[in-house]
């Protein structure tokens, strides 16, 4: 928590206030506990306040039960990630506690459930203990029948307390969430509420109030990724789409299932995913731009069906929710490990279009893109998430949905002619002309991934093949030049550059601001368009001594970095990208990533004093 | 197809309509309009019967080059797309019934006719013939059998029978074959009907049923690879000393089991209708999904209904 300084003793009287600029607060339970929904109302409470908001959660990959935190930071100015170390841990039961007070910082306050927690003497002198009987305290304010249920919202009522929160807004939140057909669980939510914040009176030891934020502009909407990725593909126009269940990328096909009938559209589950790709092709191929998408698993099953759309030049968005691989690896932990796969998996020469968003606004506003992109250059086009934004929520500015909504619907009026595969365009791009459209020329195309000549017709002509493999290629090229250059975060030359992509976007631009707060010469930028590559990025990396790319994944066999980092070695020849990598199946701290540049640069400094 | 397809509503927007008074003046297609590329099949191979008989259900049903689509998977049968003079597409192995199921759910308003073999529909495409079956897509699926794989030249199919001698069988088949009818009729296709491609009127009778069913239309063909079966289908031949035995006239096309039955009947069995059953389609009853959600967003642009979920975000 920053600006506070912590009380060293337990004050008698009313608790001291402090002002704060940002807090963060980690609750550990097990994953039936609810305690992503107190997360949830902290994060929607934020984002009505015109607060920045950042979450983090874990969940088991099991079935049901399990241990399971949500993080969240809170603050009135920039917030880029969720958070190193809490301010205040909020601990259910025995194992998260013990599991989780190393995250705590130093000083820090711990909130425990004085019915399943023995405190450790040892911790006591390290951090504030408040012991609170939350399980008891619950079934008191709400009936003995409440057992285990309730004692998130009591503790939302504690936290509300703690942190000064709006009460009516938090109250209008609990409406919206349980308030329905039956009145006993709005009212038994609301009693535990109050139970909590009644609680807390007599008993904390210290309050914070939040500073004013700095935001002022206009209201702001509170969602997750993929939320985000859903609501930006019907904003985009996407009426069709085709899936199958895997974990974490169900939540958009769910979404999507649900929502796009309103629209006059449909998602439709299939037996498996290259059923799921190829339906998606069909509705594309049919002049409807279609969504697919997966994670790991389930894209390595489609990349058949995406080389087909890569020749028979077929629109398609593919939605890749990254997480750990290879195989079924670590379903419900992140990792960048599919960068590759998405780039270049499937055979032959097929480039396609790869796009990384880097946080939840960002993934509503990469889905308009690709599609736009998919449409004018006919090809496959990949969003690449990843399970952290995939799952963490952020408040955004709202999007002027009358401005960016489109409609994308076939045009199917006469032609006099048509060539699918044109190669006297320019830039290799042909407007598609689909199912439906009478050609007056009586001459029809065939969409194939066979080579082919212009009309679509098979064809086994050296000539044709070159020309063909050239018109694919180009189409890439030109949309490489249309691409902006990456904005650098801090100085445009230096001693170090950090290369990121995707949600690692946040966690290293908050170390580059440590790190010039501390001296360093240290900047950043991050690639959303990683294929093609944007222009500009050779000159950008000649002002900097050291490109370290920070990435969530192995170093790889010649130990040069991880997979964004062999793509920019292979593309500049750069013997200064270098990878920074981890592989525990968690975002990057702002720590890590300063300790791991600084061990790069004690490295490097002796191998030239060695030299020298 | 038939009259409930126009029921269905397209997906929003709005399709610009084609000069719907144009097409009362338009003569219907000839042969040589509809025919494209020549085929590239063996002479002689059954599949040539097939595509003649396609040609002619185009013209004799008056149907436009924009409104069919005709789409395949890999293999022999699967070039049929090139042939036809009309918007076509040739995917990938196995795949074809998902890719035309995604055009068919997407595109109400175009007929659509996937051709195919038996390696394509029962070998690596087994898993989409049987769910494009259940879920009932509205589409013609034309397999056209010929017990072997043609286009990688003589290795065992799916269907090939016990003992047929192949370059992947060279002692003879062993694994038992698959039975097509059975598979559809199993898998829960609305429409399932057997013909062979020596009888040209009843392939064209058993197409025309096919297109008319609103539903999944599965047809079985026989079509003789002369290449690397020959003979395979002789019994079922008349001129070859076979016979040719249509469905016997009293069998109950809605009776599921009477169908199973006809269609475990020994080679060279029964042709005609074996099982035909009105359900509604996916199509229709992703419609009715629609029309319901649709209701209660009456009046309101895209943008409006998508501003009402952002508005339960704040």
């Amino acid at each position: 928590m920053s600006d506070t300084t912590t009380a060293a003793s337990i004050p008698e009287e009313a608790p001291k206030i402090s002002n704060i600029s940002e807090a963060i607060i980690r609750i550990a339970g097990n994953s039936q506990d609810g305690i992503q929904a107190i997360g949830g109302f902290l994060a929607r409470l934020a984002g009505r306040s015109e607060q920045e908001v950042m979450t983090f959660m874990t969940i088991p990959s099991t079935i049901s039960g399990g241990p399971s935190i949500f993080q969240v930071r809170i603050g009135s100015g920039e917030v880029l990630s969720a958070g190193d170390e809490a301010d205040v841990l909020l601990a259910f039961y025995q194992h998260s506690y013990e599991g989780h007070i190393n995250s705590l910082k130093k000083g820090g306050i711990v909130l425990f459930d004085a019915d399943h927690i023995e405190p450790n003497p040892e911790w006591q002198s390290q951090y504030h203990h408040v012991a609170i009987p939350i399980s008891s305290l619950t079934i008191e304010a709400i009936g003995g029948t409440a057992k285990d249920k309730g004692k998130n919202i009591f503790s939302l009522g504690l936290i509300a307390r703690m942190f000064d929160l709006n009460i009516p807004k938090l109250e209008k939140l609990i409406h919206e969430r349980f308030g329905g057909k039956d009145e006993s669980i709005e009212k038994n939510a609301l009693l535990a509420f109050h139970a909590g914040y009644g609680f807390s009176v007599g008993n904390l030891i210290e309050t914070f109030r939040f500073k004013d934020s700095s935001k002022k502009d206009g209201h702001q909407v509170v969602m997750n990724g993929n939320e985000a990725l859903a609501l930006g593909l019907i904003a985009a126009g996407v009426r069709f789409g085709a899936g199958y269940p895997i974990t974490p990328w169900s939540d958009i096909m769910e979404a999507l299932r649900r929502e796009l009938p309103k629209y006059g559209g449909s998602f439709i589950q299939c037996e498996d995913e290259i059923a799921s790709v190829s339906m998606a092709i069909g509705a594309g191929y049919a002049g409807r731009v279609a969504v697919t998408g997966s994670s790991g698993p389930g894209i390595a099953l489609k990349t058949e069906a995406i080389g087909w759309a890569g020749m028979a030049e077929v629109p398609l968005v593919v939605v890749n929710i990254q997480r750990g691989g290879p195989s079924t690896g670590m379903p419900t932990n992140i990792e960048q490990s599919d960068l590759n796969i998405s780039c270049y998996g499937g055979h032959g020469d097929s480039p396609r279009v790869v796009i990384a968003p880097s946080n939840v606004e960002d993934c509503f506003y990469s889905a308009i893109e690709a599609v736009n992109v998919a449409r004018k250059y006919n090809t496959p086009v990949f969003i690449l998430s990843d399970q952290a934004i995939a799952t963490r929520i952020e408040a955004f500015t709202e999007p002027n949905l009358e401005k960016v909504c489109q409609d994308i619907s076939p045009d199917l009026s006469t032609v006099a002619d048509h060539k699918p595969y044109d190669l006297s365009t320019p830039d290799g791009t042909v407007k598609r002309v689909v199912p439906g459209t009478r050609i007056l020329s009586g001459k029809y195309p065939i969409a194939t991934g066979l080579e082919h000549d212009e009309l679509g017709h098979p064809t086994g002509s050296p000539k044709l093949h070159m020309q063909m493999t050239a018109k694919r290629r180009k189409k890439f090229q030109s949309l490489a030049a249309t691409l902006p250059t990456p904005k650098i975060h801090g100085p445009a030359e230096g001693d170090v550059l950090l290369v990121g992509w995707g949600s690692t976007e946040g966690p290293i631009c908050e170390a580059v601001d440590r790190a010039r707060a501390a001296g360093q010469s240290v900047s950043s930028i991050n690639i959303r368009h990683i294929s093609p590559l944007p222009p500009g990025l050779e000159d950008i990396f000649s002002r900097f001594r050291h490109v370290f790319v920070v990435e969530i994944n192995d170093e790889g066999i010649y130990g040069i970095g991880g997979q964004l980092a062999t793509l920019l070695r292979s593309r500049f020849c750069n013997p200064a990208i270098r990878g920074i990598n981890k592989t525990d199946g968690l975002t990057w701290k702002v720590k890590e990533i300063l300790t791991r540049v600084n061990e790069r640069l004690a490295e490097s400094d002796l191998k030239s004093a060695a030299l020298a | 197809m038939s009259s409930s397809t126009s029921e269905i509503p397209v997906p929003s927007g709005t399709l610009a309509a084609v000069n719907p008074a144009a097409d009362a003046e338009r003569k219907g297609l000839t042969k040589k309009e509809i025919a494209a590329d020549h085929p590239t099949w063996c002479p002689g191979c059954g599949d040539f019967s097939v595509l003649a008989l396609y040609f002619k259900l185009i013209e004799k049903r008056k149907l436009w080059h924009e409104k069919i689509t005709t789409i395949a998977g890999i293999g022999c049968s699967s070039r049929f797309p090139y042939f036809v003079q009309a918007h076509g597409a040739h995917y990938i192995h196995g795949r074809a019934l998902s890719f035309a199921s995604g055009v068919s759910l997407s595109r109400p308003d175009l007929h659509l006719f996937v051709f195919g073999g038996d390696g394509d529909a029962f070998s690596i495409g087994g898993n989409h013939f049987s769910h494009t079956a259940r879920k009932n897509i509205k589409m013609t699926y034309v397999v056209m059998d010929n017990w072997v794989y043609g286009l990688t030249k003589k290795q065992t199919s799916p269907t090939s029978p016990l003992g047929f001698k192949s370059k992947t069988d060279q002692w003879g088949a062993v694994d038992y074959p698959i039975n097509p009818m059975k598979q559809a009729i199993a898998a829960g296709a609305s429409f399932v009907a057997r013909t062979t491609h020596t009888n040209p009127n009843h392939v064209l009778q058993m197409m025309e049923a096919a297109m008319d069913h609103d539903g999944f239309g599965f047809i079985e063909c026989l079509s003789e690879c002369v290449e690397f079966y020959e003979g395979a289908f002789d019994a079922s031949n008349p001129r070859k000393g076979g016979s040719f035995k249509e469905v016997p006239k009293d069998h109950d096309v809605t009776d599921e089991l009477a169908a199973y039955k006809l269609a475990g009947e020994e080679f060279p069995g029964y042709f005609g209708v074996f099982y035909k059953n009105i359900k509604p389609t996916k199509n229709a009853k992703e419609a009715g999904i629609v029309k319901n959600l649709q209701e209660k967003y009456k009046g309101l642009q895209d943008w409006q209904i998508l501003q009402k979920t952002f508005d339960r975000m704040k």
